[in-house]
């Protein structure tokens, strides 16, 4: 023991080692009534390393060439010793990703998370999400199945929709005439390399804008606005060792579901691995109905519900219309005018809207599975589409009147239980 | 708080399969196991039927001989008729620009045929539905994949099935209710077996590792449990002084 501590005063001569521990764990004080939904940021973290790590060892044996792609990743699954688990837990990481990305974005908008001080932990948190988005969509590109071509052609071609540089944009992106083996390879290049380090020093910044203003909570109250004499927060305790033990508990009924899906179901019904995935790219053929995974769903549902052309073409509007519904979530800090951050105190027409806005975006994401003649209730698919878009977007648009409509109750001093 | 709880679950589990029968008929069931002997039965009614024209050039003939049982020797006397080592890939010698020719289309590998049809179900149809149809070149049609380039090669076994076919009043055609005709060396039960078998053994192939992962997965479950107990006692030792 003593020459480890000996080592550790050692560097903490030379690096502020114990400083940054207590500024980020031993005297981080978190609000004590922390719930169920603030398990997900840790959970995002937890879900990162996995990927981080089985995709360092997938990259070992992994071929991303046109010819080789596809049956590198089947080498993996059966020649590989334990391929399998390492695959099976990056594709089940990336579905769980999302999960917990939109859970812990959820608790954001339940809570005011977004509000005034944190506004830059939330914009930092949607660039972490565009940057997801892109890491997501270039791996699927990867394993080089049908699916994985054809997604990125539809996804690609969409730039093909901007005016003039449209076409030359496209064919800059593909680096040729058609998704080949040139596009496969610089999507793993970003996938593996680019990517992640974005995404790391966003989640860096992330936690750092966090620790400077401290985290919200269920009640929207800010701790540091009640504090002991010693200058510590009254509702607040010691993030080490409080809220790491209370998140090993997180974590393991995380990795229960997790390990399940991974284990049992790691298709998940067609929703994580697609069927069609598991042929060959294929240019001669294409896929019947094309359809990304789930978590892009509720934007494709956009997509392909935009059928208006104002001098340019349908194609051009989805693509501003999906873009817009992605980058408006950047501004919600100044879209809420309520006096309140959490929707336990503000009054029935918030709740009306998270409701329905929630619905909206899982209804949407219903949509853009299914094939695009689908029927719900008598009605076209595409209908529902057009009129929940309008929806997704009506609860940003009116958020600043019936925020600040809103009767709000009075919020207590004190965190309760 | 439940109900949004429950709503994002939903979003999270399968409104239903994406993979549907293709031609929109009604697929029959089957429940793959890891019966030893009928994967054993399974992988020689592909050998014998099956890769002639199909490759199953992700698998290995030695995994097979491992994983199912079957001693070397036997596997490459009886199922190997490559001539090659038993550590091969099961790739075939076959051009494909002959059987391009041959057959209208070149015979996909059948590797991942179950997972990419989206389970078994598809396959167990398929190879109990050819039917007589004088109008296509090997004489049969069938059901789940209609004008399929593939003669019935297990037609010995199963015997000349015909069906009834209705007109709508557009002039579509489906096929209705089957018929064995002219019987062929197994009853209709015997056969279903032998189909069950041969899809039994090709859902194995896709995925070899399945058994390994449900053995694991078990025992990686129970040490999450473990690890979830000790964890609650931890933090309710902790968070007891706090109120
Ligand atoms: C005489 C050559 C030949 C033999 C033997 C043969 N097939 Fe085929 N098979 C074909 C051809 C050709 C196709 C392509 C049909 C098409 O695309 O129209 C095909 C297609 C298929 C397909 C459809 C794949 C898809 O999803 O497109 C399946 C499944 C299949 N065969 C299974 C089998 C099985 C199982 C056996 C052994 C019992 C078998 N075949 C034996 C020639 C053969
Ligand atoms: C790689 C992905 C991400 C990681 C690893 C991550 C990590 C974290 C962690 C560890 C916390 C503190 C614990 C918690 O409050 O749950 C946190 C808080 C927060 N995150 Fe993220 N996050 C990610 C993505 C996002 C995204 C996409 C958003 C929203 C656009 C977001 C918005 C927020 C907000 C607003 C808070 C403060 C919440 C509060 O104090 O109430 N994060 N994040």
């Amino acid at each position: 023991m003593k020459p480890l501590i000996a080592l550790r005063d050692w560097v903490d001569a030379r690096l502020p080692i114990m400083r940054a521990w207590d500024t980020h764990m031993g005297k981080y004080y978190a609000p004590k009534n922390f719930n169920f939904w603030y398990f997900f940021g840790v959970l995002s973290l937890l879900v990162l390393v996995n990927q981080l790590l089985t995709g360092v060892w997938l990259t070992m044996m992994y071929n991303p060439s046109a010819e080789g792609a596809f049956a590198s990743v089947e080498y993996i699954m059966r020649d590989v010793e334990y391929g399998w688990l390492l695959r099976l837990m990056h594709s089940t990481g990336a579905s769980a990703f999302f999960a917990v990305v939109y859970l812990h974005m959820f608790r954001g908008l339940m809570y005011g998370s977004y509000k005034k001080p944190r506004e830059l932990v939330w914009i930092f948190g949607m660039l972490i999400y565009l940057a997801l988005m892109a890491e997501g969509f270039m791996g699927y590109v990867l394993p080089w199945g049908q699916m994985s071509y054809w997604g990125a052609q539809v996804i690609v071609s969409l730039f093909g929709a901007i005016p003039v540089i449209g076409d030359s944009l496209v064919e800059w992106v593909r680096g040729d005439y058609l998704i080949s083996g040139i596009t496969l390879n610089r999507f793993f290049a970003l996938h593996v390399v680019a990517i992640p380090i974005i995404l790391l020093a966003l989640v860096v910044l992330h936690l750092l804008a966090l620790h400077e203003v401290g985290s919200n909570n269920p009640d929207g109250i800010e701790i540091k606005k009640n504090k002991d004499a010693n200058g510590i927060p009254l509702d607040g305790v010691p993030f080490h060792p409080y809220y790491t033990v209370h998140d090993l508990v997180g974590i393991g009924v995380f990795l229960l579901v997790f390990c399940f899906i991974i284990f049992f179901v790691p298709e998940m019904g067609g929703y994580f691995l697609e069927y069609a995935n598991f042929e060959e790219a294929n240019a001669l053929k294409t896929p019947a109905h094309i359809a990304p995974v789930w978590y892009y769903t509720p934007y494709y549902a956009m997509l392909r519900a935009t059928t208006f052309s104002l001098v340019f073409p349908a194609k051009f509007w989805g693509f501003v219309i999906m873009a817009a519904a992605i980058a408006i979530f950047f501004v919600l800090p100044w879209l809420d005018r309520s006096p309140v951050k959490s929707w336990r105190y503000k009054g029935w027409m918030t709740k009306v809207a998270i409701y329905t806005f929630a619905f909206t975006f899982i209804f949407l994401g219903y949509l853009g599975a299914k094939p695009a003649d689908l029927v719900v209730l008598g009605i076209e698919g595409k209908k529902w589409a057009q009129w929940f878009t309008f929806v997704y977007f009506a609860f940003f648009i009116l958020m600043p009147f019936y925020s600040k409509w809103d009767k709000t109750k009075p919020v207590p001093e004190r965190v309760t239980s | 708080m439940k109900k949004i709880i429950f709503v994002f679950m939903l979003a999270l589990f399968p409104m239903s399969g994406m993979a549907s029968g293709g031609a929109g008929v009604h697929l029959d069931y089957m429940k793959t196991d890891h019966n030893e002997e009928s994967l054993q039965r399974g992988a020689k009614y592909f050998a014998n039927y099956c890769m002639g024209c199909h490759s199953l050039k992700y698998m290995r003939y030695e995994r097979i001989a491992d994983d199912l049982s079957i001693p070397h020797e036997l596997m490459q006397e009886h199922l190997n008729f490559s001539g090659r080592k038993i550590g091969s890939l099961m790739t075939i010698a076959a051009p494909e620009e002959a059987q391009k020719r041959w057959f209208g289309a070149v015979p996909p590998d059948l590797s991942l045929i179950t997972r990419a049809r989206g389970g078994a179900d598809w396959l167990y149809t398929y190879m109990r539905t050819f039917y007589k149809d004088e109008n296509r070149p090997y004489g049969v049609n069938n059901k789940v994949f209609p004008d399929v380039g593939m003669p019935h090669v297990m037609l010995e076994l199963q015997g000349v099935q015909e069906c009834e076919k209705h007109k709508d009043e557009n002039g579509h055609v489906t096929v209705g209710e089957c018929d064995i005709t002219e019987p062929g060396l197994m009853s209709k039960k015997e056969y279903d077996q032998a189909v069950f078998d041969l899809v039994n053994f090709l859902a194995y192939a896709a995925e070899p590792y399945k058994a390994d992962s449900h053995r694991i997965g078990v025992k990686v479950l129970l040490y999450v449990l473990l690890f979830l107990f000790c964890a609650i006692l931890l933090n309710r030792e902790y968070w007891k002084e706090i109120h």
